[in-house]
């Protein structure tokens, strides 16, 4: 019997499980795919927003401001990617320069730090490849940007740390309530528990429906972008933003925290969680993104993807207690990855509320440290490479991964299963080549840890293999 | 300290290292990313390669052989299983292995020779979903090769360089279906002979002018939707063609590998993504120098060890004589069809009987006369049967003739109307 | 008269083969395109490169290659002989796989030499 199943493992369901994991509770978390952070976490736009976007009062400007405070703290202690980097909105016309105060406004309001408007010149000074054509800027130095997927791999890791258990590959296929709390039934058979926590991103309707009867309805929004190589990195040094409109928040020109350039994303609504990309979405992204910075050199672009947010009719996040001891965290749009650890201990303060034992566990460990070879000065590199020869084999040349930190995640308590898996965790094939070198050398590191066949691998899902069969004929009596 | 580090031990570090090891120098080091040296041919086992330097053909593992004996015969050092991580502009190395650890080695001289990576997906942006799937030639090449895994069974290949159309044979003869090969070009990248024994032999259609415009599948490649373009490469709504794969090979080009050259503050030329050599191979970085296709990509191994040889010899020299005076250079510009020039820079002091000029046009020419200009006057013209994109040329500038010159040489080629 | 692209190097040469006349080649750049365009009209070879599987070195295959050209209509056959055959380090540079393979006359031979791991002969 566990005290609380959360369902869905992506940047909600890993602060919730993160939060609950500090106190004397049997927490159990249920993923669908082979990995976390596998569905809207790995695929947006990486940014932690100051708060001045969300209508004041509403759930998302409290739980985005008090966010993005937290993920300041947390990101240091568990040594995620991160990176305090501040934002501009940019305005070009007189009715942008409104919006922008009325941002300016709601900002106050909302409790961001440090806002300023600024004009087009001033704005320049702060990021001289801004077009000549704004006139007006809102500065908010407290956004901050940050890696998602290890954001949430290390919330997810130090809640398995602490004696959470996360199930992977395990479907919910229906909720049913018992006299104690939920029967849940799984693709991997039934489990009880007193709670659950529905964080499952673009699938939180099925669940809330599997449990309570319909109370909103959720539109998925896809959104495309461009990763530019890190000769492109150093174009702006803020997360550059336009107006936001009718689409949200609209294009923006962004560094990432591994050193690249990130542009997009535009907004159009899709069935399910269809993240292809399309020709016309590409190209309103490049146009409009030139928009703000003309100089981005598209020629360097090394990967464009999508990825699919789910935006609740209700205009804000769906956070309540929908069914007895059933808790929604649904619609967790952006400023999801925002929000997400306020969402974990919201979520928590109302299962408290409700009657959950909240009791503290003297044992709780929240800090976490993984080896970045390349970040290393000269002397801790030398002593690293001596003491364990492993991190002295470079695997991935763009990124330089080593082998050692490679193993280092295989072992780590979440070890991933597929090459996307790896690359998520240590960055090895994120960079310009994409995976062409190291691909094969990541694949015999898997099939070592894990004592499997290449033909076994995937390279990200359950399903996407990546190796026929052997060559001369098939499989070998080997 | 060393009289030279090569960076890469495929076949242009083999050959520079060897040739400079013959001019007199005895300390030279090569660092190995990879397990061996030999570099990218080691998985290139089809032949055709050493028709030129050897007179016979080879595969890739044999030509690379020959040098690895070769390197035997010297004195040079090789470290394997090392990376370098930096290159400093006092030509300090650091580098990384397994086995020695984390090093920093000073040298008299550089040379760089890290050679080139594929394009990719992203480089190009198909629109689509994400699946397993999509390899570039060269990964697929090393798993078929190397490591003897069959990647798919049914395969589209987009791009029609050399690699992709040795990859339709070799993915052909180990049962795998080809179903095409789609260049967005006019006329193929690759050369005509392999056209002919990798498509033809077996019945490969070549669709010229077409582009992969879609990928479709959710985990694993399903259908990829190839549609005709036009003059602007832009695709032509109706002509879509629907193929079931379950792979995408990409032979869309390569691209040197020049992070550690751009980390050194060594100028690069944007046409080649190599840096900017002299008529000796020398960047801009005295003692520093670059050779095979970290500097420009080559079609033919052959060139790639000439090259490297001449790399090799300067080095030697710039270490045995020294840097020798400050000369004026001649700047080489591409003129009318022409993509870029090797060297960039001629130093006519430093040309002993001749510079070798190595070029790309930008389209399918027939006969043609390669001109070269100075100050407005022909120095010297050449005649062609033909000129692709795909096939590097070469003319040798002798040195009386750059002595004639008037500033800047501008080498163009136009092509001869018959009759 | 038939036209032919010359595979024998990469230039490529365009080559016109007179049926009609005893297969004089014309547009041939030297005298390896001639007999290249006689033989590719009358019965045309190809030299075959491959794998095979190899135990005890430092990967699980080694390339090969016909020694000398086969008939090109036994392609597949040729290729499908060496799916049998597993060969075990070490392979000398030009060791002989598979001996006069599907009556061709011509050898597969290795093309590296492939030397046996420390591990595999730690374990012999």
């Amino acid at each position: 019997m566990y005290d609380v199943l959360i369902i869905g493992c992506g940047i909600t369901g890993a602060a919730t499980a993160f939060e609950l994991s500090k106190y004397r509770l049997r927490v159990g978390i249920l993923e669908r795919e082979n990995d976390v952070a596998d569905g809207t976490t790995k695929a947006n736009s990486a940014i932690l927003h100051a708060g001045y976007d969300p209508l004041p009062g509403s759930l998302m400007a409290r739980l985005n401001v008090r966010g993005v405070a937290l993920a300041r703290q947390l990101c240091t202690a568990l040594d995620v990617p991160y990176s305090p980097c501040g934002s501009l909105v940019l305005g070009f016309t007189p009715a942008d320069r409104e919006a922008l105060a009325e941002l300016y406004r709601r900002g106050n309001v909302n409790g961001v730090p440090g806002l300023a408007l600024l004009t087009g010149d001033e704005a320049r000074a702060l990021e001289p490849s801004l077009s000549p054509a704004v006139t007006a800027a809102l500065h908010a130095p407290s956004a901050a940007i940050c890696s998602p997927w290890e954001y949430c791999l290390a919330l997810a890791e130090t809640a398995v740390r602490n004696g959470a258990e996360l199930h992977l590959e395990t479907a919910v296929t229906g909720l049913y309530p018992t006299e104690t709390g939920w029967r849940v039934e799984t693709s991997r058979g039934e489990l009880e528990s007193r709670w659950v926590v529905n964080a499952a991103g673009l699938d939180a309707q099925v669940v809330h429906e599997m449990a309570a009867p319909r109370t909103f309805t959720l539109h998925p929004s896809r959104g495309q972008y461009f990763l530019l190589d890190k000769s492109e990195g150093d174009r702006v040094g803020r997360v550059i933003f336009q107006c936001p409109n009718e689409h949200g928040k609209g294009v923006l020109v962004t560094p990432t925290v591994h050193g690249n350039l990130l542009v997009g994303p535009n907004a159009e609504p899709v069935e399910g969680d269809d993240t292809a990309t399309t020709a016309a979405g590409l190209d309103f992204v490049r146009g409009t993104a030139l928009r703000s910075v003309p100089s981005v050199d598209f020629r360097t672009v090394i990967r464009s993807f999508a990825g699919v947010r789910a935006v609740a009719d209700t205009g804000d996040f769906v956070i309540e207690e929908a069914a007895p001891r059933f808790l929604d965290l649904a619609g967790i749009c952006s400023p999801g990855l925002s929000a997400a650890p306020a969402v974990g201990e919201y979520a928590a303060e109302l299962m408290g509320r409700a009657g959950l034992p909240l009791e503290r566990k003297a044992s709780f460990q929240a800090s976490r440290r993984r080896v970045r070879f390349k970040e290393l000065p000269e002397g801790e590199k030398a002593r690293l490479a001596a003491e364990r020869p492993d991190y002295g084999r470079i695997i991935c040349r763009c990124e330089t991964v080593t082998e050692g930190e490679i193993l280092d995640a295989l072992r780590a308590p979440i070890p991933p299963r597929s090459v996307d898996g790896v690359k998520r965790r240590v960055g090895a094939g994120l960079g310009r080549c994409q995976g062409g070198f190291c691909g094969p050398r990541v694949v015999e590191l898997l099939c070592r840890e894990l004592g499997c066949s290449p033909g076994e691998i995937v390279q990200d899902r359950a399903g996407s293999w990546l190796l026929a069969r052997e060559t001369k004929g098939g499989k070998t009596d080997v | 300290m060393y009289d030279l580090i090569v960076i890469g031990g495929g076949p242009a570090g083999l050959a520079a290292a060897c040739a400079a090891w013959e001019a007199g120098l005895h300390r030279v080091l090569i660092v190995e990313r990879d397990r061996e040296l030999g570099g990218i041919l080691n998985q290139c086992i089809h032949n055709g390669f050493g028709l030129h330097y050897f007179k016979e053909e080879l595969t890739g593992p044999e030509y690379a052989g020959r040098f690895v004996n070769m390197l035997r015969d010297t004195g040079v050092e090789v470290r394997l299983d090392t990376m370098v991580l930096e290159v400093g502009a006092d030509r300090r190395v650091h580098m990384v292995g397994k086995a020695t650890g984390y090093r920093v080695e000073e040298a008299r001289s550089v040379l760089l020779a890290m050679g080139c990576r594929e394009r990719t997906r992203g480089a190009i942006s198909i629109p689509g979903t994400r699946p397993a799937g999509i390899f570039t030639a060269g990964a697929a090449q090393r798993y078929v090769n190397m490591e003897g895994w069959l990647p798919g069974e049914r395969v589209v290949i987009l791009g029609s360089g050399d690699i992709g159309l040795i990859m339709a044979r070799r993915m052909t003869l180990e049962g795998a279906k080809v179903l095409a090969c789609v260049e967005v070009m006019p006329y193929s990248g690759g050369l005509n002979r392999n056209i002919v024994q990798c498509l033809h032999d077996y019945d490969i259609p070549l669709y010229l002018s077409h582009t992969v415009t879609e990928i479709r599948g959710k985990n694993r490649v399903e259908q990829v939707v190839v549609s005709k373009v036009d003059e602007q490469r832009r695709p032509i709504p109706g002509s879509e063609m629907i193929f079931d794969c379950d792979t995408l090979l990409l032979s869309v080009g390569l691209i040197p590998e020049n992070e550690l050259t751009r980390q050194a503050g060594i100028a690069i030329d944007p046409r080649t993504s190599g840096a900017v050599v002299y008529e000796n191979m020398e960047t801009s970085l005295p003692g520093v120098f670059a050779s095979g296709n970290v500097a420009h990509v080559h079609d033919l191994v052959d060139f790639v060890t000439a090259e490297s040889q001449r790399a090799g010899r300067a080095a030697a020299r710039y270490v045995l004589e020294g840097a020798g005076p400050e000369e004026s250079a001649l700047e080489v510009v591409s003129g009318d069809c022409v993509t870029y020039t090797v060297p960039q820079h001629i130093r006519p002091g430093r040309v002993e009987q001749g510079c070798e000029l190595f070029f790309r046009v930008n389209r399918v020419c027939g006969p043609s006369r390669i001109a070269v200009t100075s100050g407005g006057r022909q120095l010297a013209a050449f005649r062609r049967d033909c000129l692709a994109p795909g096939e590097m040329e070469h003319i040798t500038l002798p040195r009386a003739l750059l002595d004639k010159a008037d500033g800047a040489i501008t080498i163009a080629v136009e092509e001869v109307k018959a009759g | 008269m038939k036209e032919l692209i010359c595979i024998v190097c990469p230039r490529g040469c365009h080559l016109k083969v007179d049926e009609a006349c005893g297969y004089t080649v014309t547009g041939n750049g030297c005298p390896r395109g001639e007999a290249y365009g006689k033989r590719e009209l009358t019965h045309p070879t190809r030299v075959i490169t491959s794998t095979v599987r190899c135990t005890g070195g430092a990967y699980p295959r080694c390339p090969v290659k016909t020694s000398g050209p086969v008939p090109k209509e036994r392609i597949f056959d040729v290729a499908a002989a060496l799916d049998g055959i597993t060969v075990e380090a070490p392979v000398r540079l030009g060791q002989v796989v598979v001996k006069d393979v599907c009556g061709t006359g011509a050898d597969f031979v290795s093309t590296r030499a492939l030397p046996q791991t420390d591990e595999a002969a730690g374990g012999a």
